[in-house]
């Protein structure tokens, strides 16, 4: 009963403690003083380098999907609605779920562990006393960094996976790529692709914040930097996922169904 | 002549939990001095100077700096008075993804952001001539040794003149060559910067080196107080096992 009581306490403690640190995050962001060329750097590092693990996942994914659904469609004579069924579950669900989960893996960690690794060998504190606004400079910047690109990223995931999809359909088929093209888009409207594309900003914020919360508040030691890099990728997955749940019910309460 | 005070604390107070490190602990730094403060290890002496500086706050009393209460300061005052203290970490704690250029830049161009990139050079180039480190400029901090770190530390904390140095056990995991290098190079910048300085330590040769003045921390308080060679004849026996490796 102990165990179950501090393991809840530490919970809410934890809650508490990233709502806190999100505020501030949201108060330092709307501040006039930004860090643009850090957060331009922190741009490149996090969007355009995430983009071959992000567009081949997305490459897989479209094929296999399409492959994987030719079966059922074809016990239904419902072959021709291939293209506008991977067209749906790729924009609405899986391209901006799966790319999220990619990069809480590959940016929640390295975020985590660069941080971790800055607190425990004293470079965020050496930041502070030179007069540099460690949080703006360190945080700020790779939240904001992670809110903008990966939109970026579901979107390239999203066409990568479409066209992967196209090359799955032509595997056992023959389809034109204008016709192909002209179902994709048949299919989608504006209620499918406008929630899925506002909730990549939050996924954004969710693996940011996880993220840096996680290293700037990391334990002393090098045992805390692994534990920081490990935790930040577990908390924003979940959180990730949780996110995704309540996207769907604000969605489907506002008629985006 | 009274001499003027840049750092005075008074019943210093700071905890951690059940551990009670500094127990109304009370010091003057004067303008120009270089102040050791000798202890055992978890004593303390990291948490004072981190006190001056606003990594910490103190459970009770006062911390002065320049005459300004450190608790009271907005952040912008606080990064000001930053500004006027450099601070030499124990680990260096020089930024391992930028050059030994780019770490003194980075303090350099967010100070002075009007300098034009000769300017900053220049500086750049003045600061490791100062500790004698010219040729690192382009290195990164992992191909430096500990020495090397401790004295690119030195140079970023040095390039922006500050008036107050902080040294956190500067000749910690060095040999006995390499300590005794950056003992002088606290005298230098004590006679080259006209800096006051604390210097934390438990490296008695580094004491008696670049002490003007001596404070032993012991149970949170100040115990004793006095020049280097004052202390080390004393008698009395809580001073004796500071001194017994002479």
């Amino acid at each position: 009963m102990d165990n179950q009581q501090t393991g809840f306490k530490h919970f809410v403690e934890e809650v508490g403690n990233i709502s806190a640190f999100t505020w501030k995050f949201i108060k330092a962001f709307f501040n006039r003083k930004q860090e643009w060329k850090e957060i331009i750097r922190q741009c490149y590092i996090i969007g355009y380098q995430s983009m071959p693990l992000v567009g081949i996942t997305a490459f897989i994914m479209g094929l296999v999907l399409t492959v994987q659904s030719r079966p059922t469609l074809e016990e239904f004579g419902a072959v021709s609605y291939l293209p506008a069924m991977v067209a749906l579950s790729m924009v609405r669900e899986i391209g901006p779920v799966v790319t999220a989960l990619i990069c809480a893996g590959k940016i929640g960690s390295s975020i985590g562990a660069e941080l971790g690794s800055m607190r425990v060998t004293e470079q965020i504190d050496a930041m502070e006393v030179s007069g540099t606004n460690p949080f703006r400079y360190l945080v700020v910047t790779r939240v904001t960094a992670c809110i903008f690109m990966l939109p970026v990223l579901v979107v390239v995931a999203d066409g990568i996976s479409l066209y992967a999809s196209y090359l799955g359909v032509n595997l056992k088929g023959v389809l034109t790529w204008n016709l192909y093209y002209h179902q994709v888009f048949e299919s989608l409207s504006f209620s499918d692709i406008l929630p899925a594309y506002i909730k990549t900003y939050f996924f954004g914020l969710a693996i940011g914040i996880i993220g840096c919360y996680k290293g700037y508040y990391s334990n002393k030691g090098t045992e805390g930097v692994g534990i920081a890099a490990n935790s930040a990728v577990v908390v924003s997955s979940l959180v990730v996922f949780i996110m995704d749940l309540i996207a769907v019910q604000i969605a489907d309460m506002l008629g985006y169904t | 002549m009274k001499e003027e005070t840049v750092v005075v604390t008074q019943n210093l107070v700071k905890s951690f939990g059940s551990n009670h490190v500094l127990k109304g602990f009370n010091m003057e730094l004067h303008k120009g001095e270089n102040l050791v403060v000798l202890g055992k290890s978890g004593s303390g002496k990291s948490v004072l100077i981190k006190c001056m500086v606003g990594l910490l706050y103190p459970d009770n009393g006062s911390v002065k700096v320049f005459g300004q209460e450190v608790s009271d300061l907005t952040v912008h005052e606080m990064d000001e008075l930053r500004t006027r203290i450099g601070f030499l970490f124990q680990s260096s704690a020089l930024y391992d993804s930028m050059t030994v250029r780019e770490n003194l830049e980075f303090p350099l161009k967010r100070h002075h952001p009007k300098l034009n990139q000769k300017e900053v050079d220049d500086l750049v180039m003045e600061a490791l001539a100062n500790v004698g480190l010219e040729r690192a400029v382009d290195l990164m901090p992992s191909e430096l040794s500990g020495g090397m770190r401790k004295r690119i530390g030195l140079a970023r904390t040095l390039i922006l003149k500050p008036e107050i140095m902080l040294y956190d056990e500067p000749t910690t995991g060095l040999d006995p060559v390499t300590s005794r290098e950056i003992s002088e190079l606290i005298l230098e910048v004590q006679n080259n910067y006209k800096t006051s300085s604390i210097i934390i330590t438990h490296d008695m040769d580094c004491a008696r080196t670049v002490a003007n003045r001596v404070i032993i921390l012991i149970n949170g308080e100040r115990y004793a107080m006095g020049t280097f060679d004052e202390l080390m004849n004393s008698d009395d026996p809580q001073l004796k096992p500071f001194f017994a490796a002479l």
